[in-house]
């Protein structure tokens, strides 16, 4: 077969968020609306019978990851591009207990440290992927292993990615080897509301939970356009056009709206001291009412400029934020638009075609985006992509400054990193070089715009994942061991 | 095989962009693949069509056009030997992809020739990124041949396709397991029955009757397969079926059989060259994508280099309508992962049209080479680097495509002229 299975899974899968890029250096549950809500969801604080009032469990599944013990690692004598538009000659990063201590040109290595000469080489905060359906959509892509679209009913909103999150899919080590730290995996696009997604660490966990960052943000994906009309239309139900796609988002808002008020009203009712009965749970409608109390960032899979300004007015109609589109495969057409509704576009260098809404791609789109002043990166939406998102930035970097932009290497580094780190609401965490933040640190062979360059070694939270010159720190998942190609890369 | 080109295109010409010009190409790093290496400071000088002149110590003729390269470099035309260009405009589109025909009767005899669309948008949007010459294929629909593929440039010229009936398409991996009726024992006994049926051709087909298994029009087409006079470009990744391949290949002699997928070849390299047959792959598969491909590793061209296989490389996980422009990039990542620069370079250029047999044609600048010649900012297995001329048959294209035009629209988003106006 001529078709190579790659990227389908995203043809037929999408993504949806909501923080934006601008304010997505706190929680998105930081915003006042967010934390009264998110208090009242959850918090045990309250008046006299609060051990009566029904409360709902935001995380019910929650991160047990732990980092790898680490000590002191001193890396020195780097080019380094700190994510943030930052560039450091002969430059040091020093991380301590698993978090970056100090970065600049003139640190002194701590006593014990483990001094990691860079010369020649180039240091980048860890790379992040906000689109990828790893785990969901695994390696071997046999039937059993299409987890990603629920495709069931066009809202599945209350189904989570990370319940059908495999975490032997050997894709995680390759990506990590293309020094990928942390990527945020989302169910497909095939609904409407196509579910939760969910941001991993990338490091080898027998268990999802074992990879969930630490107080991430929740994230729903929803998606424009053909996919889920493709779906639905041909079982002759809704929705089967675009504007059944509107219709039904709309229709979901309205319930959902309906839905937090009963909740909010029967938490101040019984916080009062009033003898009321709690609503009925529905998990579709908890993800939507997260949405609404701003604690769940919308990743929204659109790829033309008129569709992503529907749900733009969409957005304002009820009250909500989109914190991301995906693809925007014309994402430079409303460059404008997306910068004035504080809305960010995860995009790919050069990839289209593959349908009738994706059928104006061009190479500059990354470029143009960032120039309007919108929050732009690269996503990969693909378990090869993943592992050369430094060249698609390279890519979308040199095509943008052929037409004429002035955008320096460092600028565009956080494209893959720090404005990812944004849109998924983690920015306080990771995302750039910065003391207090994780060590997320890839240290490069040479600079990462090269085709020829190779990451040599990738740290997560301070420990060494990954070596390239060294196969006990390259992972080998369940499912490689013994097989062909086990230890390759 | 019929060879279109020569007098035929020649003839043709007058009615495509004038071309009997001298074009010098100067002041360049130029590339040749030939015994003359790499020429710094270079220049490469092109006549009706044809490289005539390569060095450093180049006579420019009195009238002809001069190119200034500014220091760049100057290579033979990226070849992209498993493309589909020109046959799908929108891939999800039935109306717009003549890729496949699930639904037909016929196999062998489906020729890409006659779907091939020369203005398909991504022609040009291929040509500008360095890719002057291409091999299309078919796509398997519903049966274990896809049909029959083409050799062209980008030009965009009605006369882009230079042969037809270039080669046979054939799946033998899993999916071709699956059209064959479910197992890989019932492919392989198709196509051996297949072959039967050419060979029997056209005696078998007396009288109005039928093969075994395939239609009269179908083993006619097979017929040239056989005898190993068209080559047979069989998708297979697995070590164990790139075996059953090799001995397929030994026990149907004189067939030509070209490797393509190969995602393990590498574990059967040696066989493989000593056999001589040639692998068209992709170095940056390297997922256990399937269970044909478990082995799958970016060390593969490097492992299959250092057993002598022929490689030519793909872009196979990329589209192959749309983003054949990417072989550079996937070349880069060979190199990357081991394969010395030059045989990368090769591999998108003279190792594919060798494959194909046009190996005295293309993919290298030397005298009495096609002209096809590009320059380019830097090296071109940078990704940061990018053609600045394309020159297909001696002629310089423009360097524009359909996507071009929308990002010059777009470009000034705050500008106040409504974009429909603005082209």
């Amino acid at each position: 077969m001529m078709t190579y299975m790659t990227r389908w899974a995203a043809i037929l899968a999408a993504t949806v968020a909501l923080a934006s890029c601008d304010r997505g250096d706190s929680s998105p549950a930081a915003d006042e609306d967010g934390d009264t809500a998110a208090a009242s969801r959850n918090g045990s604080e309250g008046g006299s019978g609060e051990s009566d009032i029904v409360r709902i469990n935001l995380d019910p599944y929650p991160s047990t990851y732990e980092p790898l013990p680490s000590g002191t690692t001193m890396i020195t004598n780097a080019t380094i591009f700190d994510g943030i538009g930052g560039r450091i000659e002969n430059g040091s990063v020093l991380i301590v207990d698993g978090r970056i201590s100090a970065i600049g040109t003139d640190i002194e290595a701590p006593e014990g440290a483990t001094v990691i000469d860079a010369s020649g080489r180039f240091v980048t905060p860890g790379v992040i992927d906000i689109h990828s359906h790893l785990g969901v959509y695994p390696s071997p892509g046999v039937s059993a292993h299409s987890d990603g679209n629920e495709l069931t009913q066009p809202n599945t909103a209350e189904v989570w990615a990370e319940h059908s999150v495999w975490p032997q899919d050997p894709g995680f080590a390759r990506a990590l080897a293309g020094g990928v730290t942390t990527l945020h995996v989302l169910p497909g696009s095939g609904n409407l509301f196509g579910g939760r997604g969910v941001t991993l660490r990338n490091v080898p966990s027998r268990t999802v939970q074992g990879m969930k960052f630490p107080d991430a943000p929740y994230t729903l994906k929803m998606a424009c356009g053909e996919n889920p009309s493709r779906v639905y239309g041909n079982r002759n139900s809704s929705p089967a056009t675009d504007m059944g796609n509107m219709a039904g988002y709309r229709a979901s808002w309205i319930r959902a709206r309906d839905y937090r008020d009963s909740w909010h009203e029967y938490w101040e009712d019984a916080e009062a001291g009033e003898d009321v009965s709690p609503p009925t749970r529905d998990l579709e409608l908890d993800t939507l009412m997260g949405v609404l109390d701003g604690e769940i960032l919308v990743q929204m899979h659109c790829y033309r400029d008129d569709q992503m300004a529907q749900v733009i007015d969409m957005m304002h109609e009820f009250d909500y934020q989109v914190t991301t589109f995906h693809h925007a495969v014309e994402g430079y057409q409303v460059a404008d638009l997306l910068r004035d509704n504080d809305i960010c576009a995860a995009v790919w260098a050069d990839w289209g075609g593959f349908k009738m809404e994706a059928y104006d791609p061009i190479r500059e789109n990354l470029a143009l985006i960032h120039e309007a002043g919108a929050c732009a990166m690269i996503h990969s939406d693909d378990g090869l992509g993943i592992q050369r998102l430094n060249q698609e930035v390279a890519k979308a970097l040199s095509d943008g400054r052929r037409i004429g932009l002035d955008i320096s290497e460092e600028e565009a580094f956080a494209w893959l990193t720090s404005n990812p780190a944004r849109a998924l609401g983690i920015f306080d965490e990771t995302g750039s070089l910065e003391a207090g933040k994780r060590g997320d640190v890839v240290i490069w062979s040479a600079n990462p715009y090269s085709t020829y360059a190779l990451a040599d070694q990738v740290f997560i939270d301070g420990a060494l994942m990954y070596d390239r010159s060294d196969p006990d720190h390259q992972p080998v998942s369940d499912f490689e061991l013994g097989q062909p190609g086990e230890g390759d890369d | 095989m019929q060879r279109l080109l020569s007098l035929l295109a020649l003839g043709l010409a007058a009615s495509g962009p004038a071309i009997a010009q001298d074009i010098a190409v100067t002041n360049g790093r130029v590339i040749t693949n030939t015994d003359q290496g790499v020429i710094e400071n270079g220049t490469v000088l092109m006549r009706d069509g044809v490289v005539v002149a390569v060095g450093n110590d180049v006579t420019i003729p009195d009238g002809a056009r001069t190119v200034d390269a500014e220091g760049g470099w100057i290579t033979p035309g990226i070849f992209a030997p498993f493309t589909q260009l020109g046959l799908i405009e929108v891939a999800l589109e039935d109306s717009a992809n003549d890729a496949s025909a699930s639904s037909t009767g016929f196999s062998v005899a489906i020729d890409v020739a006659d779907a091939f669309n020369p203005r398909n948008s991504y022609i040009a949007s291929n040509r500008i990124e360095g890719l002057t010459r291409f091999a299309v294929f078919p796509s398997t629909g519903g049966e274990l041949f896809a049909g029959q593929g083409a050799l062209g440039n980008t030009s965009g010229r009605n006369d882009s396709l230079t042969e037809t009936g270039a080669f046979v398409y054939a799946d033998l991996s899993q999916s071709g397991a699956a059209t064959a009726g479910g197992s890989r024992e019932a492919a392989w006994l198709f196509l051996e029955a297949a072959f039967d049926d050419a060979r029997a051709y056209p005696g078998r087909y007396n009288g109005g009757s039928e093969g075994n298994v395939l239609s009269r029009l179908d083993a006619a087409a097979l017929v040239d397969v056989t005898r190993g006079r068209v080559p047979l470009v069989m998708n297979v990744d697995r070590a164990a079926d790139i075996l059953r391949a090799i001995r397929f290949a030994e026990e149907h002699a004189p067939v030509q059989l070209i490797i393509q997928g190969g995602a393990e070849a590498w574990m059967v390299a040696s066989e493989l060259a000593e056999a001589d047959i040639p692998v068209l792959i992709d170095p940056l598969r390297n997922l256990p994508a399937s269970f044909d491909s478990l082995g799958a590793t970016l060390e593969a061209p490097a492992r299959l280099d250092a057993a002598g296989v022929t490689v030519a490389y793909t872009t196979e996980t990329a589209d192959g309508y749309f983003n054949a422009r990417l072989l550079p990039q996937h070349a880069g990542n060979a190199v990357a992962h081991g394969v010395p620069w030059d045989d990368a370079f090769r591999a998108i250029t003279l190792t594919p049209a060798e494959i194909y047999g046009v190996g005295d044609q293309y993919g290298a600048l030397a005298p009495g080479y096609v002209a096809d010649v590009v320059v380019w900012d830097g090296d071109p297995l940078e990704v940061m680097s990018a053609p600045t001329h394309v020159f297909v048959d001696g002629e310089e294209t423009e360097m524009e495509s359909r996507q071009t035009r929308l990002a010059e629209r777009y470009r000034d988003i705050e500008d106040t002229t409504p974009f429909g106006y603005r082209h």
